[in-house]
């Protein structure tokens, strides 16, 4: 039967023949697919021809589309030099961030693995350069924990009282540059005048505005100057004021809240994973603030408040910074009123080095100021670790 | 003698030009020196006398710096876009309600609401051209927040016609000598000055040039003498509006000095503006102007027109 079928019907390409219990044989798409071209029987010049179109309409091209790219990159006035991040962006929401940090790093701890202590010291000055000091005095601390040496009271409250005009001067930029990102302008300049008084006292205190390296191991390196202290009064008693301008301007400004409330929300089992701490932390309910918990130097003896935000927003962090700003005002006219008189370093010359007089006078003074200022002092070896709450 | 119409109407025009511009440069320096001042700071100072020199400096070394092009950008539309800027900026002064025969104009109104859209062409035009992700990123927010409030004004604008039935800015003047009109509808005035705010991308709703989010925004790629032209174009804008803001409602009597006082005290108020507010986030932009003045001047504009019949209605 299929012999018969095979003569009698053309020679019709993939006609598959059924098996011979079915009736009947419908056409298949395999049947149906050598009518596609446009000639039947093609030959060397008509299997070049290409199929006309069906009708007149055309299908609609298909483009591939993906979302912007934007370079987020670390010359970007937002980024503050620290940051490049790489989005994709869907209109105004972000889809995909690809962050890449470390842009700050540079290679401090290396660095400081070929130098003494005393060299390593204004190495720390420049990890946090808004707030300087408060590096210097986590250096410190941990040295002298390895050395286990006490420094002497007046040192204590010093360090302490430039610790907290350095958590000023960070709360001032921080919240102005808040505010500037967000689009205000002008309490950038207000709070930075302020700063431009506190990097005065730091240049009165030891010579440099910024990158003060004024904390030593074994004390703070020079006296303060007559004078320094009725100037931080007058400006700190000021300073209550020009806060309250900005968060005259800000802190009720209905565009600024619905540009930070709920915005950045980390809640606290977040904060705790991520291993937040300062501020941030505190924005997201937890009581936490090294100044209460461990208190180092003269902290138990100071009379502040800690506040607490409760919901880890931005608008929380900045109220937080402020207020803390205020308690720091507290905590240095404190300091201040209970100055003791007394030493600044060490008395152990083999650490702290002595006076230029004493140096000029006797003989051990000279070994001591040779080595210290050649080889530097040897700490003994081990690990430590030791924590300041530091403003950022 | 028609020539000779032709012929002072031009001359009438460039003289408008031109006092415009220097109108435009002083306002550049009193901005300046106002943020310097909101800031506790001096503004420029140094220049002239209070620092009056200041703006002719600032134009001579902006048109003599180097004028670049960024590399796969569209040069003709790039180059061309802040010069048309420029143009529709300095072309919707016509408006301005003179008194004289040969500055008269009917239909002024209409006018400034079709001029003053196509400006959103040569933003979106300058920022696609830049073949920068910013700028057009930038010159995209600008151009949907002036549409959007484009449609506010116009209502605005409208509530007002509807008072004074005709679309002559010369004859608001009369309408306002016993009362001006923001006491009459003051809410309606300061959607007018917010919607203004926005039409010239001024903080906060600057968006186009905000500084700490977009770098400049449209203007990222321009330098010297285009970005004069379109820095320009920005602040004869906002002089304009100010105008128009104190002849639609603060008793516009060009004849009295004190109408070029009124015109710098809301410049004045555009600049304190920029000093104090921080920027609106881009949708709560959008939803300011599509879900809160839009409601509020459609119903404005529902009032006025049912006074205006009422008026009709008792008259007849």
């Amino acid at each position: 039967m299929t012999n018969i079928l095979r003569q009698v019907v053309p020679k019709l390409k993939n006609l598959n023949y059924v098996a011979i219990r079915c009736k009947k044989w419908y056409p298949d798409a395999e049947y149906m697919s050598q009518f596609d071209g446009p000639v039947m029987y093609p030959d060397e010049v008509t299997s070049k021809f290409k199929m006309p179109p069906w009708n007149a309409k055309k299908p609609p091209i298909e483009r591939k589309v993906t979302n912007m790219i934007i370079n987020f990159g670390p010359c970007h006035p937002a980024a503050h030099g620290c940051l490049r991040m790489i989005s994709e962006l869907d209109g105004e929401i972000v889809r995909y961030l690809d962050p890449h940090i470390g842009l700050l790093h540079r290679g401090t701890e290396k660095l400081i693995e070929y130098k003494t202590y005393a060299q390593a010291l204004p190495y720390f000055d420049r990890l946090d350069y808004v707030s300087p000091m408060s590096n210097e005095h986590a250096f410190c601390l941990a040295a002298e924990k390895l050395l286990n040496i006490d420094v002497p009271r007046r040192a204590k409250f010093i360090r302490v009282l430039f610790h907290e005009i350095m958590r000023l001067m960070n709360h001032l930029a921080a919240t102005s540059f808040l505010i500037l990102d967000v689009g205000g302008i002008t309490p950038l300049f207000w709070l930075f005048e302020e700063r431009e008084k506190m990097y005065e006292f730091c240049e009165r205190v030891c010579g440099a505005r910024m990158h003060a390296g004024y904390f030593r191991i074994g004390g703070v390196s020079q006296d303060i100057p007559i004078g320094l202290l009725d100037d931080i009064h007058e400006l700190v008693s000021k300073l209550g004021e020009r806060l309250d301008e900005v968060e005259d301007l800000v802190t009720g400004n209905r565009i600024f809240i619905e540009r930070t409330k709920d915005i950045g929300c980390v809640d606290a089992q977040e904060a705790l994973n991520r291993g937040f701490s300062g501020c941030m932390i505190r924005a997201s309910g937890i009581k936490w603030d090294l100044r209460k918990t461990q208190p180092y130097e003269i902290y138990d003896e100071l009379d502040f408040d800690v506040p607490v935000g409760s919901n880890g927003d931005i608008y929380d962090r900045f109220r937080i910074r402020i207020e803390e700003a205020r308690q720091s005002i507290r905590i240095i006219e404190q300091v201040m009123n209970n100055m003791p008189p007394g030493e600044i370093k060490v008395d152990d010359h083999k650490i702290a080095p002595p006076t230029r007089r004493e140096m000029k006078s006797s003989m051990e003074a000279v070994i001591h100021h040779f080595k210290l200022f050649s080889q530097g002092f040897q700490v003994p070896p081990g690990a430590t670790y030791s924590a300041v709450e530091h403003p950022k | 003698m028609i020539l000779k119409d032709v012929f002072l109407v031009f001359i009438s025009m460039i003289i408008l030009v031109i006092c415009v511009l220097i109108g435009v440069a002083f306002l550049t320096l009193l901005e300046r020196k106002v943020l310097g001042y909101i800031q506790v700071r001096k503004g420029p100072n140094k220049v002239g006398f209070l620092g009056i020199l200041q703006p002719f400096s600032d134009a001579l070394k902006l048109f003599t710096k180097e004028q670049t092009f960024p590399y796969m950008s569209n040069f003709n539309i790039y180059y061309f876009s802040p010069v048309v800027n420029l143009f529709i900026s300095l072309f919707l002064w016509m408006v301005m309600p003179f008194v004289s025969v040969y500055l008269n104009f009917n239909l002024s109104l209409l006018f400034f609401l079709s001029v003053s859209s196509l400006s959103v062409y040569t933003i979106m035009l300058a920022g696609w051209s830049s073949n920068s992700s910013y700028s057009l990123l930038g010159s995209l927010r600008s151009i949907a927040q002036t549409v959007s409030y484009e449609v506010s004004l116009a209502l605005i604008l409208m509530s007002f016609i509807f008072l004074v039935l005709s679309l002559d800015l010369f004859d608001f003047m009369g309408f306002q000598t016993y009362v001006w009109f923001v006491f009459l509808a003051f809410p309606l005035c300061v959607m007018w000055l917010v919607s203004g705010l926005a039409e010239t991308n001024r903080t906060p709703f600057d968006f186009a040039e905000g500084e700490s989010e977009l770098v400049s925004g449209f203007n990222v790629e321009y330098s010297s003498g285009t970005f004069a032209m379109i820095f320009l174009a920005e602040y004869a804008s906002i002089l304009f509006m100010s105008m128009v803001s104190v002849v639609l409602f603060l008793g516009g009597d060009i004849n009295s000095f004190f109408f070029y006082v009124k015109v710098v005290g809301i410049s004045f108020f555009w600049i304190w503006v920029r000093g104090t507010l921080p920027r609106f986030r881009y949708d709560k932009l959008m939803y300011l102007a599509w879900k809160s003045f839009l409601p509020c001047s459609l119903n404005y504009l529902m009032l006025f027109f049912c006074f205006k019949m009422l008026i009709f209605v008792i008259l007849l």
